[in-house]
Formats: structure tokens, C-alpha cells, sequence
């Protein structure tokens, strides 16, 4: 159906095609100059906007959008609004342009709830760099941000499961068929040859042969008979163990482990419709072995503002007025024995979140993705490539393997399987 | 002259082949080791235990606990968790002193390490710093202020307090002060103002008194104080009794001067000579190239006869000393004495003694020397023992009079550890009113009516100046743990102050900063300050004469009242673990053994082996007798070691032992010896005489560490050389072995089943200096505090048991034939001692990873041998397996174990906080054994890659190397070609079986045995007189 349509529609297209020629060059004469001044990737250093678009989505996008007002204002074109000095004291220092009574900081502060903007300690280079992305955007068109993509991509496991049953269900009805066909046949031709043989007047068969055509299925001997019974306790020994190592491999296994958390807390909202980065609430993930559950001030860095008269949100304000730590469930439980540091992976192997996480950003409950076991850990250390771009740590053992090796060097050959790099 | 062959034994039982010794030295475990309990299990009981076992099991894993993540609330922006903060401090127990850095975890300190900005302390550490930071955990530390007894609040105290202060003012009796030496100006300034207030008197004691050292210096430089001694430039050093490697103040930087003074290499053939006359076998006398064992009484002598032969030989004026004309060895005094005088103006001359009259000849030495000003320095005069007997006699007769309101007992417990505590305990009663600052319920502070508890030091605020013009910081690296309060915040109050201390300080400060005359602001000189936690200010040169103010008519009425007994004389000092005995309640010193004698858990009687066999004491493995005797109509019972070495007709016994309000660890081991010191004297007196011991033939088993692993003749374990033959040539002393094979002889390693290991990043050898290793220990608390080692108690050292990772091993020798038994009996007279520190080897062809049918114990890439704890099993076939016996089994859970609870870090949730979270806490079972601080070396590679560059040299170290004073352990990489290991190893490249190791003095310990080890012991090189 999907081809047709699409022939259709190829075959429209064609017919029209020297009208939309016709268009599309007038678009381009009359439009040009505009498009040729709008086009911004061209003039912007886009290590700049790089290095920028950084800075913006690691420190700023938890109060502002490029378009959307989410604690402060939209930045959408703020290079034309404001001159690019009073951006930089004010991003410095808000509180001091407020204080020194600048008539439009002024008046921001109080549109928008009295919420002072923290001051961020960034040189004018960065500054720079920050602004020039924000342009860089404000050229981009407005989209129409849409919400429920993400959780509708996220549907296509259970249909994939649903037709698995489907086929199974259709793979026994079919066995059955086959079976109820086989046995109307062999009776049919039994009754067949029993006819025959009448009518033949007993010639055609021997005795022996009687015996076989006139034997009748005695289920109760079959079902007692030795071997029957042999075979049948041998396949309840073979499931029952199988079931029981089964069984014991996944003790201590909490894969998908999902507790209800003190604080209904959804990453689905965080970090995946408001995209907040990771290392936002996360500090420790790239400096240490921990990756922090973030502490109730960081949470407040927002929902100062944000939803206070929601329930779960009073939670937070309680906590952080009576100054009484949330204490949440661990999802991710490794035992004492395996050492595991998140800088490693993450500030040095340059992985994402995701990897060892899943699809966290359409977690609205966390649950734990990967089964966390030695067998995991291993595998990947055998197939994942050591990030050693620019990493002088690595110059030498790169180099002396490339030597030995044509394969690229993986964890495994810098000692990634070794017992106390993580044992100890 | 070619070397003879040394003989090496381990110990007394080894020596005399006792043949019970012998016949367990066969086995692996020298007896039937029971575990308690077991013999009284049936069959049915095991039955039982296994179906609930099982039962448990599954009910177990049906699910897993649910366990928490508790963030901060606020988190505080210098700690991040799992990442360590490390803080400048200053270490003060006692009148200790060392500059230190803290290692803090999450807000709690875990480790300390020496600061190595500091010129005063030496970058090292000593075992008592290192363990200092479990006294921090201990929870019988008092929880709050204490009034007669009860619990109270602050205010009550200190309402209380003021107003008998006043009353006791009024009414003219004395304010008595007492305290341990205190080196803080600004804490002295403060109880300067308080004594001013209520005129008070502050008296200052030492655990080891320092008082005759002081006086003679007093009346022979006219400055009460110590002077700064610089064993690195001494050529030849004479000590008489004291003890400046072990017991002496200030012992790590002696340590350090000392090794560096015997570093020696091909380009550099220079060493120190150390003669040591002294009672006990001290580590200085161990380390000593010529040691003389006289009777502590004869030492006068010795010294006055040597200041006499100097004299005679320069021209100066002598001491009559006619009447002990032969009651010493003239031919040591004359060597000694041309030694000297060849190094006039390079060497030092000490005494340990307490007698202002030796410690004045001692002086007349020194300054014959020419001495002073070169390696005697007083412009930079030490302020950490300060001590006055005298002060402490007019205490006393004070309290006799019942002249005395109230005595206030800064941090000190003269109780237990002043010579006259049995008569302070009496005086004391008729004092109105009695305070203590202790940290605990000691035996002082159970007989005050006021306890302030003090703050321990890593919890306060101060300053030092442990030299003049060399500050030293102390700064909280934790918040108060209970209801504390320093002493300074205290006597400020009652001195009438509204600030605190922490202002206090940074007053005082301002007044340095102005002295410094910098551009910089007074903020960045205090962050400096804090940061670097040391600094000095330029010492301006005084010109300190020495003036000979005592005349020669009062030296001789001196000497000639000396006395000479023929009965024993006993010798007290204290030993490198529980040293003062404020420590006590530290497991980890407990369990530390004597460096000398391996004992733990115990102070003995240590005699000479001939006393020994004129006693008739009989000893076995592990056992011994009880001797018996009587100082000030007391009776005291102890056990005997044999010591080779200890001057015959002395017995040494250790101070530091019998507290009897310390916790439950420390009460009741040992005996105090400090009540068995003569209180009537005018200062303390660590000798005393005339003492008949009796065998009363008692059995007593006494834990030691010594005899477990023989040497068995194997010329491979220490090897050493003397001066003048390594001048002749680097490799003397060197024991090779060489395999004869067809194509010529080879290296042992060379010959091997084993394919060897390629090392393509990193390869971790380490360098242990025999020469500059002094036995010390510290490395081996350092090591038990960085790697989680549980303590495990008496019962189980004797049972063989302990866990230590590294120990220190102890070897005697002598260049007698191993059959000229005579020879040998005189030898174990006085023998020659070597220490070996011995941890696992960390072999390229181990034996103990063959052996392991789980392959728990594995060769990593970087040269390790690794130890899984989770994989083994606990087969213990690598431990029969492995040739230097490093590996340590888990017998029992030592943690959450009430039979454990001596092991204090493991067992209660206050020391808990001391552990290491890098580092799993074992549970029973397993094998553990020396990683090379694997943690520290992930750690610091870690650092690296995310800072994208190479780790650079000193950056990874091991916990035992960075500890050690003398700096005898170097850590490091080889594939680093700048790093330290690689020039002192002096590396000329390596194959996959075979390092080439260049330096001369390099072996392997046990080389013929081919497991390729990756520690390498630099021979150990004697500088004896050649006669």
C-alpha cells in the first residue's frame, strides 16, 4: 500500500514538476539576498557555536530555553534586545545590576517572580561563545517542540512481543492440525485396508499383518510403558535442572528493578521533554567514582520557583526547610566487591549514560536496564575500543599496539579483564 | 680480606636448635591448631547447620535488600563524595609533634601522611602518627563534660569552675597547671594569661624527661632547650644510650638524617659510623656498626673516660676518675676517641641519660669537637620537650603542704606516666579542686571532680612552633565527634576572652604576617598557611657560645659518687609501638611488634642469654617463665625474653604497658613500669639498681611474631658487605646464583618453564635499602591503615595468625662459622642485626598463582599479583606455596565479630569510619596478602588519563613508602624512565623472563628459586673500624 502511494505521489510530482520549477525559481530570485543574509551557518565559527552550545546546555538550559520561558526568560534574539556588555555583568553579577537599579533588569526581576539568576563565573570568551550560539539559533525557525514522539517510538517493543504470541499460538494450532490430519489419515487408511481385506476375503493380510492393522492404542500401556516413563522423567530432569541453574544464575540479579522512589521523580520529565543534561543534578559523574545522587539544593536551584504548590515538589521544600536528607532507594546496587568508578567510563571513555543506563530519558520510574553482572562488564570490555583520541595517556600503547595488532585496541588489551582493576 | 660467611638465625630457639623448635619448624604451622569449638560438633550438628544453611540461603535470595542513597541536603562544595580531600595538620599527642597530611573521605579523615614541606618532621611518619587517627574513632572517648561524675552542660562547668577559681584565689592557695611539653605559642600564651589571672603556676613534664639534657644546656649555653642535632652531617656518631632512632623526640627526621648519611652508591662510597654503648638493644644500637653493651650505670663513665682520652689527646684539663680506672673497656674508648677526633667538627656525641652532670661532660665533648654550630645547632633549638623535674618536685612538696587550690591537668596523665605519680596520687587528695582535659577516663581523670573533655588534635584548631621561627598548623579536618571542647577555648573563657580560639589564632598570626613584610594579603598568607600547614620565618644568627660554667672540682665529687652494683640493674624504655602509653587503647600499636624482640601484646623482662641460663629460664616456642622481683616494696611478675644483645647483668623492661584506665584494649596488658622508677629522686631516673630476679618457674606463652619463618641457611634472604670492601669493589657481598647449563652458566631466571610476562604500560617494582631501613615499623601501620588489615589479637599472634601485610623482619648475625659453636654463643652475645621488611613479592613467576584451582590469584599486565578475595575459596594452597610466607589467611570474620572487638576499627560503627572505602573489608576464608596499594596505583592512573597525560613519577605511591621516615622503600614504574626506581635501580632493559638490573647492590631475595620477584633489597653495607 505504502509503494503505491508513494508511486502516486512520484508520478504527481513529475506532472507538476514545471510548475514548481517555475515557483521555486521566483522563491529563489525574489528571496535570495534575504535567505544569503539569513544564512548564518556560513558566518558563524562554528567551534565557537560548538564550544558554546556546550556551555549553554551544561549550565544554562535549566533556566532558559532558546525559545521557550522556563525559569528566566527566552533567549531567543537577547543580542538584539540587549547590548552584549549588559548581558555579560548581568550573567556575572545579575544581583549587582539589579541592585544598581538598572531600570530593564529591574523590571525582568520582577516579571518574573523575583528569582535572582545565579551567577556564573564564565570569561568574555565564553560569554562569546555562549551568545554566539544563542544567535546562531535565533536564526534557526521556531519548531513546534513535540512532546509525545519520544514515549511513541518507545511502543515498538510490546507490538514486536504481541505478534511473537500471535505466531506461537498459530505455530500450535497448526501442530495440531498436522497431528489430527496424520491421525484421521492412518485411521482412514487402516479402515481402508480392513475394507479391502473383507472384500478380499481375508487374503490380502497375514496374521501378522492383522495384528498391526486391528492393534488398537491402548493409551493407559502406552503411557506406563517403560519407555514412555524414561523419556518422560528424562525431560522432567533435564527442564527441572535447567530451571533450577537458571534459577540460581540470576540470583542476586535485580535487572529491571524498578522501587517506588520516596519522591515521584521522572527522568521522562528531566531529562528527556526538558533536556537537562545529565551532569546537571549528576556532579560526580565525570570527576568521580560516584555519580551523586543529586543533594536537595540542586533541587532547589529549580523548584524554587517551579511547581512549589505541587505535592511531590512540597516534598523537596520540606526536606530542605527542616534539613532532613531524602533518603531514596538504590536502584543500581553493585555489590561491595566490584570497584566500579563512573569518571573512568565516562570522563575518560567518553561513553554515554545511556549504555549502561538505557533509554533513561523515557524512564518516568528508573528501573535498572542492564543485568549489572561480570558477565556484562566483560563483554563489553572485550568489544568496546579504548577512547584514546587525544589522550596522551594512551600515545605509547597505541603505537606498540598497531605494531602487534591491525584490530583496534579494545579494553581488553589494556588490561581490561584483569582481575584487580576492579577486585580489590 | 674476603668476607666470611655470616650466619643468620632468627631468633634464640633457632640458634640453640631447640629441638622441639626444630621438629615444628618442619611444618607448615608449627602445632595442631585448634579452632575453637569444633572438636564438640557430631555429625548431626553438621547436618543441622547445613539444612539451615540452606534454608537461610534461599530465603536469602529470595530478595535483595533494599538499600539507600542519602545525599547531602546541602552539599557542601569541597567534598565531592568518593573523592579525597587532603588537609595540612600537625599531629600533637603528648609533647609529640609531626607535621602531617590528612587524608579525608566524605568529611571523616582515613589516613595520615607526613607532610613532606616540613624540614622539621621529615616527610615521614612514625607508627603512633600513623595510628593516631584511630584514636579519633575510639569510643571511650568521654561523650561530654564530666562534674564529679555526672553528666552536665557547659555552663554549669564553667559556672562552676569560675567560682571556685575565685574562692581558691581568695583564699591564696596555688593554681597548678600541669601539662605535657607544650610547643604552641599561642596555647602557651594562653595559659600564660590564665596562671596571670589566678596566680598560677604552670609545670611541664615528658613522658621520657629530658630535664638533665636541658639544664646542662642551661648552664653550659644559658638556653633551656634542645638543640637541633644534624645526624646527615655527621661522620661519626657516638650515642650513649640514646635511643634517637626509636624513642628519641622528633625520631622520624633523626631517621631520615641517619639514611641519609648511609646512602651510598658506585659514584657515592661514603658512609656514617654509629657507635652505640647502651643496655637494651635498642633500633639505634641494631643499627649501629659497632655496638658495646654496658651497664647504664657504668655509661658515666664511659663518657667521662672518653671526654678524659679527647682531652688528654688535645691538651685540655681532665676528670679524676681514678677509682673506676678498670671497670671499662679502654680500647673502645680509644677507638671511639681517634675516630673522633679524625672527624672533628662531623660528628656528635649524645646521651640518653637524665643527669645533668653526664649531659654537662657530654657538652665538654661536643664543644672539644668543635661540634656546635656544625652539627649540634642551638640558633635552631627545638621546643617539644621542655620537661622540668624540679618544677614537678616543688608540685609536689606543695601538695605535701596542702598549699595547693586546684590543679588543672592539660592533656597529660601524670598519674600514670610521671615518675612520681604513686606520690602526686597521695598529694592530690587534699586539692579542692581537681580538672582534667583528657579525652577519656584515664587515671588521672577518674580522680578529678571537673572533666572537660579536650578535642582530639584533628579536630582543633592550633599552632606550633616546634623550632624556633618553623611553624607548623593544625586545622579540623572533622567536625567535633562528641561534646568537646580544646583546651584553649576553655582558658580563654575563664581567662575572661569572648573570642575563640580560631580569632585567637588569627590575631596572633596577623603579628607574624607583619613580621614577614610581604605585598601579599593577610587572607592569602593564612590560605597559604592552611594549605602548605608549615612556615618559617628567617632565622636570624645568633651568636650561642658555649661557656664551661661548672667547675672541674664539682664534676669529679660527681663521678666519684657514682656506684658500681653487682646485683641487676634494670633498664626501662620505651619500645617503638605503645612508646608514652597514651596510645594504649590502639589496637593497631598493640599488635605492632617490638621491632627488636617480635613481641606483642606485652611488656617482659628482656635478659642476656647468659643471665638467662644463670636463671635457669627454660623457653620453648611461644613459651616462656614468669621472673619475679621487688622495686619499692612492690612485686612485680613478668615474662622473660631472651635478647641477645642486652648487657649482661640488665634487664630492660618497657614503659608504655600496664594502663588501668585506657579502654578495654590497652587496660591490663603488660605491667607499668613507670611505677617501678625511684620517685624520691630529683629527676626522673629511667634506671634502677640493686634488683635480685627470681625464676619463680611459671609457664607463661607470649605472643611473637619472631620465629615463624626460619631462614634455613639460604645465603640468598640478607646479604651485606662492609665499607671498605664495597669501596673495593660494588659487588662485594654479593651471593649469586648461577645455573650451569650447556651453553655456560646463566641466571636462574633465565632458565624457566615459565613464557614470562610483557609489560606494555606500566611495571610497579619496588626498592627496599637495607642500609637505610632502621626497623622503625611505621610502614607497617601505615599499611594496616591503608589496606583495612584487621588486628587479631593476642590468641590468635599466637596462634600464628596475625595478618599483617608487611612485617619487619629481624635477623642476627655474626662472622662466626656456622659450626664454631663457641663462637656463635658469644656472637649471640652481641650480635650484628639486620631488619628486612618483607611483603609479597609480587613475583613474575609465582608460585602461588600455579597453585590456585579458582586462578583467584592472577598476574596482571602491569606486574602485579593479584588477589581476588571474591573468587577464592580458601584452599590455602598458595600460602603452603608461597617462599616468603606474605600470605595471610582469613581464620575467622574479624569484622561484626564480638570475639573481635579488640579489633576496633571493624567493630564498632565509631571505628568503622576509619576504614578505607577503596578497600574490601575481607570476610573469612579468603587469602589476603600485600597489593602493592592497588587502589592507589587505579587511583592515580585514573588522575592521569582524565588530566590526558602520562602519571608522573611520585605521584603513585605505596602506603608503606610514602610512611617511611628514612625513606628506605622506593615505589614507582620502570617504564617511567625518568622516575626514581628506574635511576636507583640503574635499569639497563629487560626481556619477557629477565630484568637487567644495573645497580650493584640489588638482589632478589631467594633468587635461586627463579620466581623473578619484582621487589629488589639494595645490600646492606656496614661501616666497621677495621681493627
Amino acid at each position: 500500500m505504502f509503494t503505491t502511494r508513494a508511486k502516486r505521489f512520484n508520478f504527481k510530482k513529475l506532472s507538476f514538476f514545471p510548475f514548481f520549477g517555475v515557483l521555486f525559481l521566483s522563491y529563489f530570485f525574489t528571496v535570495s539576498s534575504l535567505l544569503y543574509a539569513q544564512e548564518p551557518e556560513s558566518e558563524f565559527d562554528q567551534s565557537i557555536v560548538k564550544n558554546g552550545e556546550s556551555l549553554f546546555k551544561g549550565n544554562c538550559t535549566v533556566c532558559h530555553g532558546i525559545n521557550d520561558v522556563i525559569i528566566g526568560p527566552a533567549l531567543r534574539d537577547v543580542h538584539e534586545r540587549r547590548s552584549e556588555e549588559w548581558i555579560y555583568s548581568f550573567v556575572k553579577n545579575s544581583q549587582k545590576v539589579i541592585r544598581n537599579g538598572d531600570e530593564y533588569a529591574v523590571n525582568l526581576y520582577n516579571e518574573y517572580n523575583k528569582t535572582l539568576m545565579t551567577s556564573f563565573d564564565f570569561s568574555n570568551e565564553e560569554l562569546n561563545s555562549i551568545l554566539t550560539y544563542i544567535k546562531s539559533e535565533s536564526f534557526k525557525p521556531i519548531e513546534v517542540s513535540v512532546v509525545s514522539e519520544v514515549s511513541q517510538t518507545g511502543e515498538s517493543s510490546p507490538v514486536e512481543s504481541d505478534n511473537y504470541y500471535i505466531s506461537l499460538v498459530l505455530n500450535i494450532l497448526l501442530l495440531i492440525i498436522i497431528i489430527f490430519v496424520l491421525f484421521r489419515f492412518t485411521d482412514l487408511s487402516r479402515k481402508y485396508v480392513t475394507l479391502q481385506d473383507i472384500q478380499s476375503g481375508g487374503k490380502l493380510l497375514n496374521i501378522d499383518d492383522k495384528e498391526i492393522v486391528e492393534s488398537k492404542f491402548d493409551l493407559k500401556k502406552f503411557v506406563k510403558s517403560n519407555k514412555v516413563l524414561g523419556f518422560a522423567s528424562f525431560i522432567f530432569i533435564i527442564v527441572f535442572v535447567k530451571s533450577c541453574v537458571d534459577g540460581l544464575y540470576t540470583v542476586g540479579i535485580q535487572q529491571n528493578y524498578q522501587p517506588t522512589q520516596p519522591i515521584a521523580f521522572s527522568h521522562q520529565i528531566h531529562a528527556g521533554q526538558f533536556e537537562i543534561d545529565c551532569n546537571y543534578c549528576h556532579t560526580g559523574v565525570n570527576i568521580s567514582k560516584s555519580a551523586n545522587i543529586p543533594s536537595v539544593n540542586i533541587c532547589m536551584n529549580c523548584h524554587n520557583t517551579i511547581k512549589t504548590d505541587q505535592p511531590e515538589i512540597k516534598k523537596i521544600l520540606t526536606a530542605y526547610e527542616e534539613n532532613k536528607p531524602i533518603e531514596w532507594i538504590r536502584v543500581h546496587n553493585l555489590p561491595d566487591l566490584a570497584y566500579f568508578n563512573h569518571s573512568q567510563h565516562v570522563a575518560v571513555g567518553g561513553l554515554d549514560c545511556e549504555t549502561c543506563h538505557g533509554p533513561i530519558k523515557e524512564m518516568d520510574v528508573v528501573y535498572q536496564y542492564a543485568n549489572l553482572t561480570m558477565g556484562w562488564c566483560i563483554n563489553c570490555h572485550r568489544d568496546t575500543q579504548v577512547n584514546t583520541k587525544g589522550n596522551d595517556y594512551y600515545d605509547k600503547l597505541v603505537a606498540l599496539h598497531k605494531k602487534t595488532s591491525k584490530s583496534p585496541l579494545k579494553v581488553e588489551d589494556v588490561g581490561g579483564l584483569e582481575c584487580a582493576k576492579c577486585h580489590y | 680480606m674476603s668476607l666470611k660467611k655470616k650466619t643468620y638465625w632468627k631468633g634464640i630457639e633457632e640458634l640453640k636448635n631447640d629441638t622441639d623448635f626444630i621438629k615444628k619448624s618442619q611444618n607448615e604451622f608449627p602445632e595442631y591448631l585448634p579452632i575453637k569449638g569444633s572438636m564438640e560438633n557430631s555429625r548431626r550438628d553438621f547436618l543441622k547447620m547445613m539444612g539451615f544453611g540452606i534454608a537461610a540461603a534461599s530465603v536469602a535470595a529470595c530478595e535483595a535488600p533494599v538499600r539507600k542513597a542519602i545525599p547531602y541536603v546541602n552539599k557542601p562544595v569541597e567534598i565531592d563524595p568518593s573523592i579525597p580531600n587532603y588537609y595540612a595538620s600537625s599531629y600533637s599527642m603528648g609533647s609529640d609533634y609531626c607535621s602531617v597530611v590528612v587524608k579525608t573521605r566524605e568529611g571523616r579523615p582515613i589516613k595520615i601522611e607526613g607532610n613532606t614541606l616540613s624540614t622539621v618532621s621529615g616527610g615521614g611518619t612514625t607508627a603512633q602518627v600513623e595510628s593516631s587517627i584511630l584514636t579519633l574513632y575510639d569510643k571511650e572517648r568521654l561523650k561530654g563534660p564530666l562534674l564529679d561524675g555526672k553528666e552536665t552542660d557547659w555552663k554549669n562547668i564553667d559556672d562552676y569552675v569560675l567560682g571556685k577559681l575565685e574562692k581558691i584565689k581568695s583564699s591564696g592557695k596555688k593554681v597548678y597547671v600541669l601539662s605535657n611539653s607544650i610547643s604552641s605559642p599561642s596555647s602557651q600564651n594562653i595559659i600564660d594569661d590564665f596562671i596571670y589571672n589566678y596566680n598560677g603556676t604552670h609545670v611541664e613534664y615528658d613522658q621520657l624527661s629530658y630535664h638533665g639534657m636541658l639544664e646542662a644546656n642551661n648552664s653550659s649555653f644559658g638556653i633551656r632547650k634542645l638543640p637541633f642535632y644534624d645526624f646527615s652531617k655527621a661522620k661519626i656518631i657516638v650515642s650513649f644510650g640514646y635511643d634517637f632512632l626509636g624513642s628519641s623526640f622528633n625520631n622520624n627526621l633523626f631517621n631520615k638524617q641517619f639514611a641519609e648519611s648511609r646512602r651510598v652508591n658506585r659514584n657515592q662510597k661514603k658512609m656514617s659510623r654509629l657507635y652505640s654503648f647502651e643496655s637494651n638493644l635498642t633500633i639505634t644500637g641494631a643499627n649501629a656498626d659497632h655496638r658495646i653493651p654496658i651497664k647504664s650505670l657504668e655509661s658515666p663513665i664511659y663518657i667521662t673516660k672518653l671526654y678524659n682520652v679527647l682531652a688528654d689527646k688535645i691538651g685540655k684539663t681532665k676528670i679524676n676518675i681514678d677509682k673506676f680506672s678498670d671497670a671499662i673497656d679502654n680500647d673502645v674508648i680509644n677507638n671511639v676517641a681517634s675516630d673522633l677526633l679524625k672527624n672533628a667538627g662531623k660528628s656528635i656525641v649524645i646521651s640518653g641519660s637524665n643527669d645533668k652532670y653526664v649531659q654537662i661532660v657530654v657538652n665538654m665533648i661536643n664543644d672539644l669537637l668543635d661540634n656546635f654550630g656544625i652539627t649540634i645547632d642551638f640558633n635552631k633549638a627545638y621546643n617539644i620537650r621542655k620537661g622540668n623535674d624540679s618544677k614537678m618536685n616543688s608540685f609536689l612538696s606543695d601538695l605535701s603542704n596542702k598549699n595547693v587550690g586546684s590543679v588543672l591537668f592539660l592533656n597529660c596523665n601524670p598519674l600514670y606516666d610521671n615518675y612520681l605519680a604513686p606520690k602526686i596520687k597521695i598529694g592530690i587528695e587534699s586539692v579542692d579542686m581537681k580538672i582534667s582535659t583528657s579525652d577519656r577516663l584515664d587515671e588521672t581523670s577518674i580522680l578529678c571532680d571537673v572533666i572537660i573533655p579536650n578535642s582530639h588534635f584533628l579536630e582543633s584548631w592550633n599552632d606550633f612552633e616546634p623550632i624556633e621561627n618553623h611553624y607548623s598548623f593544625s586545622q579540623p579536618t572533622i567536625g567535633k565527634l562528641f561534646n568537646t571542647r580544646q583546651y584553649q577555648e576553655t582558658l580563654l573563657l575563664w581567662s575572661g576572652f569572648k573570642n575563640t580560639y580560631y580569632d585567637y589564632l588569627q590575631d596572633a598570626w596577623k603579628k607574624v604576617y607583619e613580621k614577614t613584610q610581604t605585598n601579599k594579603s593577610f587572607q592569602s598568607f593564612w590560605d597559604r598557611l592552611l594549605h602548605d600547614g608549615v612556615f618559617e620565618l628567617n632565622n636570624e644568627s645568633k651568636e650561642i657560645n658555649y661557656k664551661s660554667s661548672t667547675s672541674f672540682s664539682e664534676l669529679t665529687s660527681w663521678v666519684n659518687a657514682l656506684k658500681n652494683s653487682s646485683k641487676f640493674e634494670l633498664s626501662t624504655y620505651q619500645n617503638l609501638s605503645v612508646a608514652d602509653g597514651i596510645q594504649s587503647n590502639n589496637p593497631w600499636l598493640q599488635e605492632m611488634p617490638d621491632p627488636i624482640s617480635k613481641v606483642c601484646w606485652d611488656n617482659y623482662i628482656s635478659v642476656n642469654p647468659k643471665d638467662a641460663e644463670k636463671l635457669n629460664v627454660e623457653t620453648g616456642d611461644m613459651t616462656t617463665q614468669v621472673l619475679s622481683f621487688n622495686i619499692n616494696d612492690s612485686n612485680y611478675k613478668l615474662p622473660v625474653v631472651i635478647q641477645p644483645g642486652q648487657a649482661q647483668g640488665t634487664f630492660g623492661v618497657a614503659l608504655g604497658y600496664g594502663r588501668k584506665f585506657s579502654g578495654p584494649v590497652g587496660d591490663d596488658v603488660g605491667v607499668n613500669a613507670y611505677l617501678m622508677l625511684n620517685s624520691n629522686s630529683k629527676y626522673q631516673n629511667l634506671t634502677v639498681d640493686g634488683i635480685e630476679l627470681t625464676n619463680i618457674n611459671e609457664s607463661y606463652r607470649i605472643a611473637q611474631t619472631q620465629t615463624h619463618h626460619t631462614i634455613m641457611g639460604r645465603e640468598s634472604i640478607i646479604q651485606e658487605t662492609s665499607l671498605s670492601e664495597y669501596i673495593k669493589d660494588e659487588n662485594s657481598g654479593k651471593y649469586e646464583f648461577k645455573v650451569a647449563t650447556s651453553k655456560g652458566l646463566k641466571k636462574p631466571e633465565a632458565i624457566t618453564l615459565w613464557k614470562g610476562h610483557e609489560y606494555p604500560n606500566h611495571h610497579w617494582v619496588m626498592s627496599i635499602d637495607l642500609n637505610s631501613c632502621t626497623g622503625c615499623g611505621a610502614c607497617t601501620v601505615a599499611c594496616q591503615v591503608e589496606n583495612n588489615v584487621p588486628v587479631v589479637g593476642k590468641e590468635e599472634v599466637l596462634n600464628r595468625r596475625e595478618m599483617a601485610w608487611i612485617r619487619i623482619d629481624r635477623y642476627y648475625s655474626s662472622d662466626v662459622d656456622v659450626h664454631d659453636f663457641k663462637g656463635l654463643e658469644n656472637a649471640s652475645e652481641n650480635p650484628d642485626v639486620t631488619f628486612q621488611p618483607m611483603m609479597c613479592q609480587h613475583c613474575n613467576n609465582a608460585p602461588c598463582e600455579t597453585v590456585c584451582p579458582v586462578a583467584a590469584t592472577t598476574h596482571s599486565t602491569e606486574g602485579l599479583n593479584q588477589m581476588v578475595y571474591n573468587r577464592c575459596i580458601g584452599t590455602r594452597y598458595c600460602a603452603n606455596n608461597c617462599p616468603y610466607k606474605v600470605r595471610r589467611f582469613n581464620w575467622f570474620k574479624y569484622h561484626d565479630n564480638k570475639q573481635f572487638d579488640k579489633n576496633s576499627s571493624m567493630n564498632n560503627d565509631l571505628g568503622k569510619m576509619v576504614l578505607n572505602p577503596d578497600v574490601t573489608v575481607r570476610s573469612r576464608g579468603v587469602m589476603e596478602k600485600c597489593s602493592f596499594c592497588v587502589q592507589r596505583i587505579q587511583a592515580g592512573k585514573l588522575q592521569a588519563k582524565k588530566e590526558k597525560r602520562r602519571p608522573i613519577d611520585g605521584e603513585i605511591n605505596v602506603a608503606c613508602a610514602s610512611a617511611c621516615p628514612s625513606q628506605a622503600l622506593v615505589f614507582g614504574d620502570i617504564k617511567d624512565k625518568e622516575s626514581k626506581i628506574y635511576k636507583l635501580l640503574k635499569i639497563e632493559g629487560s626481556d619477557k623472563t629477565t630484568l637487567n638490573v644495573g645497580e650493584e647492590r640489588a638482589y632478589n631475595v631467594l633468587q635461586e628459586i627463579r620466581v623473578s620477584p619484582n621487589v629488589w633489597y639494595l645490600r646492606k653495607v656496614r661501616n666497621k673500624k677495621a681493627v
